[in-house]
Formats: C-alpha cells, structure tokens, sequence
C-alpha cells in the first residue's frame, strides 16, 4: 500500500485505529452489549437467590450450581440431548451424504432433485412440527401414518402419547431429518464439487474399481474437512434444539414429563412459573461451558482449521 | 455386461431419488391439502387425496378470525425480517471489512473476541439475553425483538473471509484516486460484492422469518406475536380449527417459498460459504 510520505508513522496509525473502530466499533459494541454482558450478568446472577428480580441481594455461594446438579430432571435433560444426537447426527449425517454422492452423479435433473431435498430449509419449525403433529403423525385415525397403518389393518398409534415404546423419538427424528438433511447436502455437493477430477483417474489407473472402493479411499477421505464441520454443526444444532420438542410435546396442559431436551428445561426453570432467575442463570452458563467445552475438544480432536492438502 | 450393470445402477439411483423426492414433498402437499379442505374432509376416516371442492374461503376465514391475529403477526415478521437482514448486512459487512483490510495493532484480539462468541450459541443464553433485554424495558417490543439479533458473528466472519479474497487492485486503484476507507468501501468494495450480500442476506432473512425460541421469549403482549409465536400458539393450545391452522401454516411459509424459489442460487452460495471448513 503507498504510504503518504509526509505523515508521521504515530499519526499514521492513529489515523488507521480511527477507521478500523469506525467500522468495526458499531459492531463490536452491540455484540459486547448483547452477549458479553449478558453471559457475565448470569455469571453473577447464578450465584444469588433471584426470583422474579434481575437485582437480587441474597448472595447464596454455589446453591444453585449445586441444586442443577443434584436435580434428577436436569441431569435427565442432559440424557435427553445424549440420546437425541446419537440419533438426528448420524442419521442426518448418512441421508445428506448419501442425497449429495447419487445428486452429484445424476447427469439431467440436477438441479430439480436438489431444490426438492432442499426446500425444507424455507420451513421453519413451528410450521413443520405443526404438519407433523397433526398430520403426518396424529394419533387419531385419520393421520396420515395411522392411515397407511390402517391398510395393513393395523391398529392406529398415539404417536407422541406413547412412551412404551417411546414414539415420540420417530416423530422428533424425523421432523428435523426432513428440515436439515437438504442444508448439509447442499454443503457436501460443494465438498464434491471441489475434489480435483484426477484423484479419480489415478484411482482409476490404479484398478480401483468405482463405487465403493473409489468412495471408501478417494471420496471420503476428500471430503473429511466437511465432514468434520457437519458433525460440529450438528452436534451444535441438536444441542440448541427447542422448536419442535416444544411444538411437538406441549399442549394445554403444559409439557410432558419425558422427552426434556436442555433448552426446554431451562425455559420452563427461567421463565416459568417461579421466574427462578438465578437457577436459570445458572443453568445457562453450565450449558455455555458444555457447550463450549464440547465444540473446543471436537475441533481439536478432528483437526478443524488445520489446513490439508 | 458391464455395461448393463451401469444403466441398472444409473435407473435404480434414478428411482432411489425419485421415491425420496416424494417423500421429502408430502409434507408441502399435506399443508395444501389440509389447508383447502374443510374440518369434516380432514377428521374424515379413510384418505381423500385432495379436497373437493377446494375452500378458498379458509383464507378468508383466516384473515377475518378475531381470535388469531394473523395479519397483525404477518406485518411483525415482516418488518422483524427486513429490519435484522438489512440490520445485520450494514454492521457485520463494515466489520468484516474493518477486519480484513485495515491494519491495526489489536485486530487480531478484536477478531478473536468476535470469534469466541461462536463458541457459545446465542439460544444457550436466552436467560442472559431475557434478563438484559427486560431490565431494559423492551419485553414486547419490536425492539427487543430486532436489535439483540443484529450482531451475528457468524456473518462477520463470512464477510471477513470474503474480503480477505477481494482483488485488491480495486481498491488500490480507489485510494490512488484519493478515495479514504469510507468512500473505497462504499463506492467501489460494496458494487462489486452483491452476491455476497445476497447470499448472508437471504440467509439471514430466513431465519429472522423462521426464529422462534427468541420471539417466544420476548413477544409476550399479542401485538407483538410473530408469525411463528402465533402458529405455536394455536397449535400447542388447539384453540384453533385444524383447516385454519393448516392455512396459517400455509400463508406463513408462502413469502418464504417466494424469496427461496426466486434467490436459490445465492442462497445456496451462502451456505457453502457457511461450511466453516476453510
């Protein structure tokens, strides 16, 4: 960059801080604003007896740390995400890694097939667990499942009533798989898309034969930094999840006692009845930390950012 | 015979795709379905594959029922999702920019700071978030819905990334004409990146349109239920008839089939720019 001659280097530099906070100070502000401060208010509100009040007095060390811990419904939402991401990651994993591999090898109709798989990322999930819920899997007759049922004469099932056998899951699985599985194919396509063509030519020359050798040692070793970032993604999204448990499971009379994934529980803990702020403050940042802890060992267990040729 | 083993493959894909295709559309025909028939088609045993008689009028049922401020959720999202799009463009673009190409000493503590918030998903400090944003008085507002959701780190970082590939030439160019930062950014940096706004842009419409959990939390008045909190509402209470539920459903994903049909392309690109595998 040409640098003016005549201006002195301080001057300089005063000049180039000047403009660097006047684009990014705005930014940098709100984000400090309405995160920073947040997360630290919680920090000290985790450690006082605040219900329906964000300035408590009563100062109660770690109690509600400790009242989280030794609460059976909060360890049980933890189980809840445990056993939701051993479901939705490599189920979601599998269906948009196998969308992308039998797109990418369509010769006409490539684009029609993936604007279908992705359509569902413009549905938001109010709308598709409100579809889900009282149609696809009403527990009445006249539900679209209990329907097909009903040609094989089987009797209808109460699909989110039932918690022997839990139900509930496929209807909670399946509503996200549909939502995302088109978002993390269009992600593998661009991974495809960026393989160079004479990996598989060398393969070729090398009597690999195509299909799932060529896939097992070309493709998917290719594809490992998107891979990784998928899995990181999805861990991340499931461990957010609220929409569709909450769209799903609650009704008039409130939520169910099962199916309680972390979010949830806060919110009912935060801002339910009792407006238990410090518990609910508290509850956040052990969440943070998790979640934060989790997406940091990923990262460094997978490699993520270490550059790969 | 190998040959033939090919073609099998490629027609057997071919359907594989084409079933799955199905599949992934019968929730779209389903809230079509529903939300054209009347109540006693939907409860009705036995499946009739499309309404007869389509009830155009569920529409207007819809927009008429005192009891679901439907209109009034359409008008909040809209203004929501135009506000936070534009919103989030104009200050994670300038951040990106003042990231990626004016040198100084602490950028890199700066990006850092900005980074980390990744770490922690805005939804997991929804309390934090809810206790700030009412000790500010702004529970109910368009407010507080709109202005805590304006500083996405995730959009500055994707702009970052970009300009840090940006021909520089341009912007050389600019500055040997006596153009500052300011007017190098507006004039030449902004005309010549519009795919990339486009691309963060829809993305951001999206799912300003589609949030939830946030407008839940802070949209307690009904004046200020957006689309989603008021589906939510309805659905979670069944209060409502299941053919208007299925209509609301319908209106409220129409605008963004619209914006998706029409910006795929970018929105596409935006995605695989959110492929944080780079």
């Amino acid at each position: 960059m040409p640098a003016a001659p005549r201006r002195l280097p301080a001057a300089r530099q005063r000049h180039r801080a000047l403009w660097f906070w006047a684009f990014v100070g705005p930014f940098a502000a709100g984000l400090a604003l309405f995160t920073y401060v947040p997360l630290a208010w919680s920090v000290y509100l985790s450690f006082f007896d605040a219900h329906n009040t964000v300035s408590p007095t009563e100062f109660v060390r770690l109690d509600n740390y400790a009242t989280l811990l030794a609460d059976a419904s909060f360890r049980s939402s933890l189980v809840t995400f445990a056993v939701f991401s051993a479901f939705i990651v490599p189920a979601t994993y599998a269906l948009s890694l196998g969308l992308a591999l039998a797109v990418n090898r369509l010769r006409a109709g490539r684009a029609f097939f993936r604007s279908v798989f992705f359509l569902p990322t413009a549905c938001s999930y109010v709308v598709a667990a409100t579809v889900w819920k009282l149609s696809v899997f009403n527990g009445v007759r006249f539900g679209l499942a209990n329907t097909v049922l009903g040609w094989f004469g089987a009797e209808p099932v109460a699909w989110l009533a039932s918690t022997d056998p839990p139900w509930y899951w496929l209807v909670i699985i399946t509503v996200r798989l549909w939502l995302q599985a088109g978002f993390y194919m269009v992600l593998f396509l661009a991974g495809l898309q960026r393989i160079p063509p004479r990996l598989y030519e060398a393969a070729a020359l090398d009597g690999a034969r195509p299909g799932w050798q060529t896939f097992r040692h070309i493709t998917f070793p290719a594809l490992r930094s998107t891979s990784v970032a998928v899995v990181l993604l999805l861990i991340i999204n499931a461990f957010q999840a609220f929409d569709e448990f909450y769209n799903l499971l609650s009704d008039q009379r409130g939520y169910p006692p099962y199916a309680r994934p972390p979010l949830v529980h806060l919110y009912y803990l935060a801002l339910g009845q009792g407006q238990d702020l410090g518990l609910g403050s508290a509850g956040a940042v052990l969440l943070a930390l998790i979640i934060a802890v989790v997406t940091v060992v990923q990262a460094r267990w997978s490699g993520l950012g270490r550059r790969e040729d | 015979m190998d040959d033939a083993l090919v073609r099998t493959g490629r027609a057997l894909r071919l359907m594989l795709l084409t079933a799955l295709a199905v599949l992934f559309l019968i929730p779209f025909y389903l809230l079509v379905r529903g939300g054209l028939a009347s109540e006693e088609e939907i409860t009705a045993p036995g499946w009739t594959l499309f309404p007869a008689g389509p009830h155009w009028s569920n529409v207007r049922e819809l927009f008429t029922d005192p009891d679901v401020p439907m209109a009034r959720a359409l008008l909040n999202s809209s203004l929501i999702a135009v506000a936070t799009t534009l919103g989030t463009l104009l200050l994670a673009s300038l951040a990106g920019y003042g990231l990626a190409r004016i040198p100084y000493r602490h950028a890199d503590a700066v990006f850092y700071a900005i980074l980390g918030t990744l770490l922690v998903p805005a939804a997991v400090t929804f309390v934090p978030s809810f206790v700030l944003v009412s000790s500010l008085g702004w529970v109910s507002s368009l407010r507080g819905l709109i202005v805590p959701t304006l500083f996405s780190a995730f959009a500055c970082f994707v702009f970052r990334q970009y300009f840090l590939g940006f021909p520089r030439e341009l912007e050389d160019a600019a500055q040997v004409d006596g153009l500052g930062y300011w007017r190098t950014y507006w004039r030449v940096v902004v005309p010549n990146s519009r795919p990339v706004f486009a691309a963060v842009g829809t993305i951001v419409f999206i799912g300003a349109w589609n949030a939830f959990l946030w407008p839940l939390v802070i949209g307690q008045g009904r004046d200020s239920w957006t689309v989603q909190v008021a589906l939510s509402t309805f659905t979670t209470a069944q209060t409502v008839q299941i053919h208007e539920l299925f209509v609301a459903a319908a209106v409220s994903i129409l605008p963004l089939l619209l914006v998706f049909l029409l910006l795929q392309r970018y929105i596409v690109a935006g995605v695989e720019r959110s492929g944080i595998d780079d």
